[in-house]
């Protein structure tokens, strides 16, 4: 073991770095290399195995060194999502569809970036001045925008991916960007990776195509046959005044209240054991966390947990706003604490975590 | 020609709603001054700049207008740390959710400007009616990434929003950003404030940066029964042809800049520009403009005793959404129109002004 594999995750100003290099990088689901390049570069000189496989998943062990090691798979999804071109109406307009679960209602008026080389464009949409107060009451339907890189060019074709223009911007205890989810459950898994402890074999899947399907996961579990599967992703927090001024209820999740354990999502009843593992190590360490409401939405442990004979997973999410958005917010303090939280988990599992009674 | 590419960026990066253009006006006060003789501020906040013609005195003028002021939006109230905003202009509230703005907060006693977005609360935030459909203004909020405490101190109601939407050159020689409409005319404006340093002319020219376009045309208005000018054009943007915008009403972006035609604008000037613009082979269009302009011309032409006014217009896509588009040559092919015309001014123009019937 290397002294490496001892020290505790702290999150400074190079893993802020990371995490804004991440954000920055344009990988929609089916086309993740801008971020895979960036995950292989930062794995590989703490990694003992390292493996792309056939949808393009980094596939990364770092093996232990005790008696009775799990396996623990950890996942954490490097696509996020956003659109791609479809049709090339001439003069620097092109057709495009979404990727990933968009809502049609926040793409007008928005600076995109388009293909390898980031071609700047934009979705524009009709001058007020031209539309009717009726046609006010309706949203703009997909069909009606189109992505606008300027006239004359031909820069950009049919095929290409592209996302919001947004870059990566800190504000007091926040951070704003267009791809928190995943990028903030991948450069906390490549520090877990720089950082993982001797007693356990950390199967680190850096997947793909989570946002289409959990499809890069489905397969990952299969590679790794892991013991228990943790998958790192952020969740939506809901935690917005209601239009009424009642309490709101159905928050998901709050900004600020720690890393958020799941029980029970459309894809997954997280194991048990898993869950109060978690929550017994969080109170133990005194690190704040939450558990997300019961409800809809998913993680790539939908895919995990079914996979193989069946393998024990929960999700572990920073709470996030505005998710699939332009523009995601997060709180510093939340990623830290689930880096931590995560870590100190690692730290406490032995195989008599899943001979616990799942009560 | 100078590239006024740089100065339309530093425009678009200085705040300036309707009656709150201070900002801009210094930034463009600043662009202006060698370019002129003096220079002066309106009671309602209009940039007055003077360039002296060469005729004897008393000279005729011609005032040139073009509104600096931009839509945007004002904070009404704050809750549990969000903002509620209204709009100042017209504003499409459909474009709004996922956009960046910058919050000019004063509430620490003095203005910050704060990076934020404007959000759409999931359904069940929402009330039941809004459905699918789009979210309507006053549902909508301001999140600054700042705590509630923190959001009370240093925010107020009343303070301003602006996009933040960072000027970014397209394709084909275009720029896409927010209050293109009408810094891109302001811009059009400079361009022939630099071509007339070295053009004679008899008439004294009125430079205007006018204010409340959007909202009351007051800045134009003032400006003009101040000045008293014998002849006034209103240089805006107008409607560029593109995706969702294909009708009459728009203009092919980057083929010129269009010339108004209609009650707003007098017969005899609209001809004269638009002989010059063929003579000078520049590209121009003819905008039809069957009742109100929608332009300072509205304001300026029943100034005082009324003024033969003129509009000129640069075609523009997604008016008032954060990432409208303009042709920056159609910027100078503007300037350099506005420049041929008042170095052509006779000194007897007025009286050439006829009515052709």
């Amino acid at each position: 073991m290397n002294k490496m594999a001892e020290k505790t995750p702290t999150i400074g100003t190079a893993q802020i770095k990371l995490l804004e290099k991440l954000c920055n990088a344009c990988s929609v689901s089916g086309d993740e290399g801008e971020v895979r390049r960036i995950v292989l570069k930062e794995v590989k000189p703490f990694a003992d195995e390292v493996q792309v496989d056939a949808l393009g998943n980094v596939l990364v062990t770092k093996k232990g060194s005790g008696r009775n090691r799990l396996r623990v798979m950890l996942d954490a999804h490097m696509d996020e999502v956003g659109f791609m071109i479809v049709a090339d109406d001439g003069d620097g307009i092109y057709r495009f569809e979404t990727v990933g679960g968009l809502d049609v209602r926040q793409l007008a008026g928005k600076p995109v970036l388009v293909g390898r080389n980031k071609i700047p464009g934009v979705i524009g949409a009709r001058a007020i001045h031209l539309t009717t107060e009726e046609e006010r009451r309706k949203k703009i339907l997909l069909d009606q925008l189109r992505i606008d890189i300027g006239p004359g060019s031909a820069k950009v074709k049919v095929g290409d991916r592209a996302t919001f223009a947004t870059r990566f911007k800190r504000v007091g205890p926040s951070i704003l960007s267009k791809a928190i989810d995943d990028r903030i459950g991948v450069v906390t898994l490549i520090e877990l990776v720089k950082s993982a402890p001797g007693n356990v074999d950390l199967c680190a899947a850096f997947s793909v195509q989570e946002e289409i399907g959990l499809r890069g996961a489905k397969v990952a579990a299969h590679h790794f046959n892991p013991d228990l599967a943790i998958a790192l992703d952020a969740t939506p927090a809901n935690d917005l005044p209601s239009f009424d001024g009642s309490e709101n209820v159905a928050y998901n999740t709050k900004l600020g209240s720690g890393p958020a354990i799941y029980t029970v999502d459309a894809g997954t009843l997280s194991d048990p054991r898993l869950i109060r593992f978690l929550a017994e190590t969080a109170e133990a360490a005194g690190i704040p966390y939450q558990l997300r409401q019961p409800g809809s939405g998913g993680t790539d442990a939908g895919a995990i947990h079914r996979q193989l004979a069946g393998i024990p997973a929960v999700s572990v999410s920073v709470p996030h706003r505005y998710t699939h958005t332009a523009v995601s917010i997060s709180r510093m303090d939340d990623w830290k604490h689930t880096l931590a939280l995560i870590h100190a988990g690692l730290k406490m599992m032995t195989p008599d975590l899943l001979s616990d009674d799942r009560k | 020609m100078t590239d006024i590419l740089p100065f339309l960026k530093t425009m678009l990066a200085v705040p300036g709603l309707s009656a709150y253009e201070g900002p801009i006006l210094q930034v463009i006060q600043d662009k202006w001054t060698p370019l002129v003789d003096q220079v002066s501020v309106s009671r309602l906040g209009s940039l007055h700049a003077l360039k002296h013609g060469t005729g004897k005195t008393p000279r005729p003028s011609i005032m040139i207008a073009t509104h600096m002021d931009a839509i945007g939006m004002m904070v009404t109230s704050i809750k549990d740390g969000f903002l509620h905003v209204t709009n100042i202009g017209g504003v499409d509230a459909r474009v709004l959710p996922g956009t960046q703005v910058l919050v000019h907060a004063t509430g620490s006693n003095r203005t910050e400007d704060l990076p934020g977005v404007v959000v759409q609360p999931s359904a069940k935030q929402l009330p039941p009616s809004v459905g699918d459909g789009p979210v309507p203004l006053d549902q909508l909020l301001v999140d600054v990434g700042l705590l509630p405490g923190q959001v009370v101190q240093r925010v107020q109601v009343g303070d301003l929003v602006s996009y933040a939407s960072e000027p970014t050159e397209l394709a084909g020689d275009t720029i896409s950003g927010h209050s293109l409409d009408n810094r891109a005319s302001v811009a059009a404006l400079t361009v022939a404030l630099e071509e007339l340093q070295s053009k004679s002319h008899v008439w004294d020219v009125w430079a205007v940066a006018t204010t409340q376009e959007e909202i009351t045309l007051g800045g134009a208005l003032t400006s003009a029964f101040g000045l008293r000018p014998d002849l006034a054009v209103a240089v805006d943007v107008t409607h560029a042809r593109g995706p969702g915008a294909m009708d009459w009403l728009t203009h092919p972006l980057g083929k010129g800049p269009c010339l108004g035609f209609g009650p707003n604008i007098h017969p005899y000037l609209f001809k004269r520009f638009s002989e010059l613009a063929d003579r000078l082979e520049i590209p121009n269009e003819t905008e039809v403009m069957p009742r109100m302009s929608g332009t300072d011309a509205a304001g300026m032409q029943v100034a005082a005793e009324g003024i033969p006014t003129m509009v000129v217009s640069i075609p523009l896509r997604y008016m008032h959404t954060p990432v409208e588009v303009v042709a920056v040559k159609d910027i100078h092919r503007t300037g350099r129109l506005l420049a041929e015309f008042i170095a052509g001014l006779e000194p007897d123009f007025i009286s050439r002004i006829t009515w052709d019937e």
